[in-house]
């Protein structure tokens, strides 16, 4: 299953991509609940309004930093071992992290259906891969 | 709080769902078709990003980003989350009843559990978090 990296070299790419994506999605979440809702935006001023809201946004680009930090760590992992298995483990544990993060960092209101709601995706995400 | 979902907001979510496994197939196809990356030549990673396959799996997900974005303007993170991950149980009822594919009883298991879990995050609140002028300050300390 894993080509040519051990165990440990394997966990930390996977934690890298975890890592950066929960960094990055929180903070883009961030800067578009900032903004308010695209649609309404787009139907106000265009999709050039919306563009320009979006990209006047120095938050969104900070995430959009580690969104592609991201990128750049799935594609090293992807040339190293199987989707099958970066897929499932990076993003049922990103789930996770996000899960946390929207709680803290967003202050969304994370009741007992959500997390009910996390574990159960994550767990199915982990049973996909078998 | 927001309860319900306009069907162009469901029709973006939707997209959101199916984006992802079509474009992380395609980088997976042109990613293991190339030789093995090292780290001590990591600008190699970047003319991996023109060749075809590639390329078309990072159109999707620029589709899919678009659509994100738009998803996370009026929806909750976790609530955004769990519809991402309903393109597993797409890849996999195309999977097995287009490609005649058997899954195993694992893999229906992990559709059903995704699907009860985007089930008991679509019948809540789309929308938890506090105004936009509320956010702007969380925003800041998220920086901070």
């Amino acid at each position: 299953m894993i080509l040519n990296s051990s165990f440990w070299a394997s966990a930390g790419i996977i934690a890298t991509i975890v890592v950066t994506s929960s960094t990055g999605e929180v903070l883009t979440a961030a800067a578009m609940k900032s903004m308010g809702d695209l649609d309404e935006i787009r139907a106000q001023s265009g999709m050039k309004g919306a563009i320009g809201a979006v990209v006047t946004c120095p938050l969104f680009f900070t995430g959009i930093f580690f969104m592609a930090a991201a990128f750049f760590s799935l594609l090293f992992a992807l040339n190293r071992m199987n989707l099958s298995l970066v897929g499932p483990a990076a993003a049922s544990l990103t789930l996770v992290t996000n899960t946390m993060a929207a709680k803290f960092f967003l202050k969304e209101n994370v009741d007992r259906r959500r997390w009910t709601a996390a574990v159960l995706v994550c767990v199915g995400v982990y049973f996909l891969a078998h | 709080m927001t309860h319900r979902l306009t069907f162009s907001q469901f029709t973006i979510l939707a997209f959101v769902s199916v984006s992802v496994p079509l474009g992380d197939g395609c980088l997976s196809r042109g990613m293991t078709s190339l030789p093995v990356i090292s780290l001590a030549h990591p600008a190699t990673l970047i003319t991996a990003v023109f060749t075809p396959w590639i390329g078309l799996g990072i159109a999707l997900l620029i589709g899919y980003f678009a659509s994100y974005l738009t998803a996370l303007s009026w929806a909750d993170l976790t609530y955004v989350m769990p519809a991402t991950a309903m393109g597993n149980v797409f890849v996999a009822l195309i999977a097995h009843f287009w490609l005649h594919e058997s899954i195993s009883w694992q893999r229906w298991l992990g559709v059903a559990l995704i699907t009860v879990g985007v089930a008991f995050v679509a019948h809540g609140p789309v929308n938890t978090t506090p105004t936009i002028e509320a956010q702007k300050q969380i925003g800041q300390e998220v920086v901070r």
